[in-house]
């Protein structure tokens, strides 16, 4: 550790001494943090993939059929039929706790208790298609929004396994090794300063001996 | 309590207004913009966005990609399917593990 300056001193040793222990530690409940938040992580991304392709099929599909529904009447009608919602869905947003990352659950409830509440208009002048499509976006959207909360979660799960491999690697590669280069170096400074110390009391005793007692040893 | 948006051109997203959820149709990218910010601040914990208007507010969408709410979810409009929601979550891997290693052969 030429480059940054350490004052080797008995109190500086064990202040770093203590950091190696704190850093170690460190080191490895962030490991556990990063190997259990992967596991989960890969858990649920999976999920995520299937609830995807599904939805997205699923929409597809719907949107398909909206097409056809839309062939079969004119707009005006159909703006009209789709202008009042009967279904209103609130949601609520909870939160859960992984390995210290948040991540949301969501709740809904719809207005009417009725699922099959969503036509909004009566059967005499849309086509049945409509009712099709419109059923099928229904049967789509629990999934959506199973879709919603592990989307979101994994979006926020893999920040923060990044953020947690960042620090575990920084401990690994840069903390550790550092506290322990600096021990090695005060250690040695220390270990060279009492055999300097001890080295001149020797000569300072050779020298009062000489004072006292009139012989060289040196001849 | 929270509401659930959804936003893209309208003929896209118009079916979800009868499940009752908020449709919220737009056709210029300010207008876009716009409606975003609001919707993210104002009490919508999900907002489906299709994949055509995502692709345009990419910058806006990952400001809130850290948040816990809104949670922004990319559907396919009825011009089809870009495959940005698949990216999505590869991407979402790649971020955690450095590479792709579960659905790079897909």
């Amino acid at each position: 550790m030429a480059s940054k300056q350490i004052t080797p001193t008995r109190m500086e040793l064990t202040k770093t001494k203590k950091k190696l222990v704190t850093a170690r530690r460190g080191h490895k409940l962030l490991k556990d943090k990063r190997d259990e938040l992967m596991r989960q992580f890969l858990d649920l991304v999976k999920e995520n993939m299937a609830l995807r392709q599904k939805v997205e099929a699923g929409i597809l599909s719907a949107n398909k059929n909206f097409v056809i529904a839309k062939a079969g009447m004119d707009e005006a009608t159909l703006n009209t039929a789709l202008m009042a919602p009967k279904q209103e869905v609130n949601l609520e947003v909870g939160q859960k706790n992984v390995m210290s990352v948040n991540i949301p659950v969501f709740n809904t409830t719809t207005r009417t208790a009725d699922v099959n509440d969503i036509y909004s208009y009566g059967f005499a002048f849309t086509s049945s298609d409509l009712d099709g499509a419109v059923k099928s976006l229904a049967d789509i959207l629990p999934d959506m929004l199973r879709l919603a909360e592990t989307e979101k979660a994994c979006q926020l799960m893999a920040a923060e396994i990044e953020k947690t491999r960042r620090r575990v690697n920084a401990l690994e590669h840069v903390t550790i090794p550092e506290a322990q280069e600096t021990i090695k170096y005060i250690t040695m400074k220390l270990d060279e300063n009492e055999r300097s110390s001890q080295i001149r009391l020797m000569k300072v005793k050779d020298m009062m001996l000489e004072e006292a007692h009139h012989y060289s040893e040196r001849q | 309590m929270y509401k659930i948006a959804v936003l893209g051109d309208y003929d896209s997203i118009y079916g979800f207004a009868t499940l009752g959820l908020d449709t919220f149709p737009v056709n210029t990218r300010d207008e876009a913009t716009e409606t975003l910010a609001k919707l993210a601040g104002g009490g919508y914990g999900i907002i489906y966005i299709t994949e055509a208007w995502a692709a345009e507010l990419k910058h806006e969408i990952s400001r809130y990609q850290e948040q816990l709410t809104p949670a922004i979810i990319q559907i396919p409009g009825i011009s089809g399917n870009t495959g940005a929601g698949i990216a999505g979550v590869k991407k979402s891997v790649e971020v955690a593990v450095g590479s792709d290693i579960l659905f790079s052969n897909q």
